[in-house]
C-alpha cells in the first residue's frame, strides 16, 4: 500500500522532470525573482521574458527536493508561450489540485499538471509544489525580487 | 561492570513496554521513531504521574491554604528538588522553572545581559549553535551595540579549542555553547571551556537541550554560570524547562517578567521581589509540566543514565557502520566525540524527499536545517536529513533505517 501511495506522489512525470529538468537555465535581460522555502532549504530563481502580454520565456535554476523541482520545469513547459491571465488560471487550476480541492477541475486544462495530483495527499509538500508557482507569479506582477513561503 | 554485562542488563525490549506510543503503526507499519533530537517519547510513568495530578492533586501553589493547595505546591515543590539532583545543583534556589531551552537563555539574555553587557563588550558562541542560542544573542548585541564572535569548529564539527581561547579577549562577558549539537551530534569540551571562559573572566551559559538526554550531567563539575534544558526532551511533556544557576548571579540579575508569585509585597509606590528562584517564575507555573518533568527524570535515573548513554552509543556506532555501506550517502559531523545524532545527505536526492519516502515505511527522521542554519552553510549543505537515537531505540530500527534508504535510491536513481 505505501508504494502505491509513493508512486501517487512520485510519478513518472515527476521523477524524469526532477532528474532532467526543462528550461534549467538562466535567461539574459529577463525579469529575475528568488523563491525560498526557508524550512527545508528549497531555492530557485525564476527568469521571466514576456513579450507585451505573452510569456515569450521563462527558465530557472536552483536547487530542491524533487518536488519543487519538477514542478519547476512543468510549470516552465506549461506557460511558455500563454499569456499573463492564463499563466494566472493555470496557478489557481495547479493550487487547487495540490489541495486537494478538485471542484470544477478539467483534466484537460491540467495536462501534464496532472502528475502532482498526488500532493494533495501530503499536505507537508504542498510549499514545495507551488514554489516556483508563487514565485512566476511574484514575477508575472512585477512587485518583489523574492518571496519566501512563509 | 563489563560491556557484555551492562548489555545484558539493559532490556530495550523491557524499555520499549513502557512507552506505550511505540507500539503504534504509522502508515501501516511499525511506527520507528528516529527524531528525538526534536523530541522523545513518554513512558506511560509520566503520563501517568500527570493524569494523576489532574485527578487527584490539581490546586494552584504557592498561595493556598487548603488542603490540594498543600498538595500540589509539595508535588511540585519536589520536582524542583529532583531537577536540583538530576544536574547536581547545590540549592534548590538554583533551579528556575521556565518553559524550556529557549525561554531560558532568553531569560539570562533579557535579565543577566541587559545589565551587565554593554557597547563594545563581545559574546562569543560557536559556529555549530541551534538558532536558540544564537538569537536571543544577536537581539542582545544590536540593542546594547555589542559584537557576537563566533568559535569556529572543524570540517569534522569539532571545537577547536585553540581558537575558542584565542577569541577571549578582554571584552568577551560571556560564552554561550551548546552541550552537543542537535544537528551534527557532537559532544563539546563544554568543562575545558569554562575553564578556560574562567580564567578569562568570562561566564558561561550551556545550553544543555541535547545534554541531559544523552549524559551524566553534573553542574558543579562543569562549573557552569548557567545550564538550560528542556523537559520534553528527556523524556517528559512539553512546554516546560529548567535555568541552572549559580545563586549569587541568580541573586544580582533583576527580574525578569513581572507578576503574581516572583513579589514579596505590592504596592503602588513599592514592589519588592520575592527570593529564589520564586523571583524569576512570574505567574502560575507549568505545574503539571513540571511534575510531569520530574518523573521522566526519575525514569531515567530508575534505568540508570550512564546505561542509556552506553546503549545509546552502541546504537551511533552500530548505525554509523551500517549507514555507511549506502552508496552516495555521506555523514554531516563526525567527532570523535558525539551524541546518538546522525545527520547525512545522500547525493542525488534532496532531504525531502528522503524524509517523505521513510516516512512511507513508518520511519520518522527529521530533514531540513534542524534550526541551525549557520551550521547547514558552514558545511555547505541546504539540508540534511537526521536520525537521532534514544533510549528506547533498537539495532533493529537502525536496519529499517538502511533498508528504506536503498528503497529512497531505488526510486529517485
Amino acid at each position: 500500500m505505501s508504494s502505491t501511495d509513493l508512486r501517487e506522489l512520485y510519478q513518472q512525470v515527476i521523477l524524469d522532470h526532477n532528474k532532467n529538468p526543462r528550461n534549467f537555465r538562466e535567461i539574459a535581460d529577463a525579469k529575475r525573482v528568488d523563491g525560498f522555502n526557508p524550512l527545508c532549504g528549497d531555492h530557485y530563481t525564476i527568469f521571466l521574458q514576456m513579450d507585451g502580454d505573452t510569456i515569450k520565456d521563462v527558465a530557472f535554476i536552483g536547487n530542491g527536493c524533487a518536488i519543487s523541482k519538477a514542478s519547476a520545469s512543468v510549470m516552465s513547459a506549461t506557460v511558455k508561450g500563454k499569456s499573463k491571465d492564463e499563466a494566472d488560471r493555470l496557478f489557481e487550476t495547479f493550487h487547487k489540485l495540490v489541495t486537494g480541492d478538485t471542484s470544477g477541475l478539467d483534466a484537460a486544462e491540467l495536462g501534464r499538471l496532472a502528475a502532482f495530483s498526488g500532493v494533495s495527499e501530503f499536505p507537508a509538500r504542498v510549499k514545495c509544489a507551488t514554489l516556483a508557482w508563487h514565485t512566476l507569479r511574484t514575477a508575472l506582477e512585477g512587485s518583489k525580487d523574492t518571496v519566501t513561503t512563509e | 561492570m563489563s560491556a557484555i554485562e551492562s548489555a545484558v542488563m539493559y532490556d530495550v525490549a523491557r524499555i520499549r513496554e513502557d512507552f506505550p506510543i511505540l507500539a503504534r503503526k504509522v502508515r501501516g507499519r511499525d511506527l520507528v521513531y528516529l527524531d528525538n533530537a526534536a523530541t522523545t517519547q513518554k513512558p506511560q510513568s509520566v503520563i501517568d504521574r500527570i493524569v494523576r495530578y489532574y485527578s487527584e492533586e490539581n490546586s494552584n501553589v504557592h498561595r493556598g491554604v487548603h488542603y490540594l493547595s498543600e498538595v500540589a505546591t509539595a508535588a511540585y515543590e519536589q520536582s524542583r528538588t529532583t531537577v536540583k539532583r538530576f544536574i547536581n545543583a547545590r540549592d534548590e534556589k538554583e533551579i528556575v522553572f521556565t518553559r524550556g531551552t529557549t525561554e531560558s537563555i532568553n531569560l539570562v539574555v533579557q535579565s543577566w545581559g541587559r545589565k551587565n553587557v554593554q557597547a563594545g563588550d563581545e559574546i562569543l558562541i560557536t559556529a555549530i549553535e541551534h538558532h536558540s542560542n544564537i538569537v536571543p544573542w544577536q537581539l542582545l548585541c544590536e540593542e546594547k551595540h555589542a559584537r557576537l564572535v563566533i568559535a569556529p569548529v572543524n570540517d569534522r564539527g569539532e571545537i577547536l579549542l585553540d581558537d575558542f581561547k584565542r577569541l577571549l579577549s578582554g571584552r568577551t562577558k560571556i560564552v554561550g555553547v551548546g552541550h552537543a549539537s542537535n544537528a551534527l551530534g557532537t559532544i563539546n569540551p563544554v568543562k575545558q571551556m569554562i575553564a578556560l571562559a574562567h580564567a578569562n573572566g568570562s561566564l558561561v551559559l550551556v545550553d544543555g537541550a541535547q545534554g541531559v538526554p544523552h549524559m551524566r550531567v553534573d553542574v558543579q563539575d562543569l562549573d557552569c554560570d548557567f545550564y538550560a534544558f528542556s523537559g520534553h526532551k528527556v523524556y517528559g511533556p512539553t512546554g516546560i524547562g529548567v535555568l541552572y544557576g549559580k545563586e549569587k548571579l541568580l541573586e544580582a540579575m533583576p527580574p525578569w517578567q513581572g507578576g503574581g508569585d516572583m513579589i514579596l509585597s505590592v504596592s503602588f509606590e513599592k514592589t519588592t521581589y520575592n527570593a529564589l528562584p520564586y523571583k524569576f517564575e512570574a505567574g502560575t507555573p507549568n505545574i503539571a509540566g513540571a511534575i510531569g518533568m520530574a518523573a521522566g527524570l526519575d525514569y531515567v535515573a530508575q534505568i540508570g543514565i550512564d546505561n542509556i548513554a552506553a546503549h545509546e552509543q552502541d546504537l551511533l556506532q552500530y548505525a554509523t557502520r551500517r549507514l555507511l555501506e549506502i552508496d552516495g550517502l555521506r555523514i554531516i559531523g563526525t567527532a570523535a566525540n558525539k551524541a546518538a545524532v546522525i545527520s547525512f545527505v545522500l547525493e542525488g536526492v534532496h532531504p525531502h524527499d528522503i524524509g517523505t519516502v521513510l516516512d512511507q515505511d513508518g520511519i520518522a527522521i527529521r530533514t531540513g536545517h534542524h534550526c541551525a542554519q549557520p551550521l547547514m552553510m558552514r558545511f555547505n549543505v541546504p539540508a540534511t536529513g537526521r536520525a537521532s537515537f534514544a533510549m528506547y531505540n533498537t539495532r533493529e530500527e537502525a536496519d529499517h533505517l538502511v533498508d528504506s534508504l536503498r528503497h529512497v535510491i531505488e526510486v529517485f536513481r
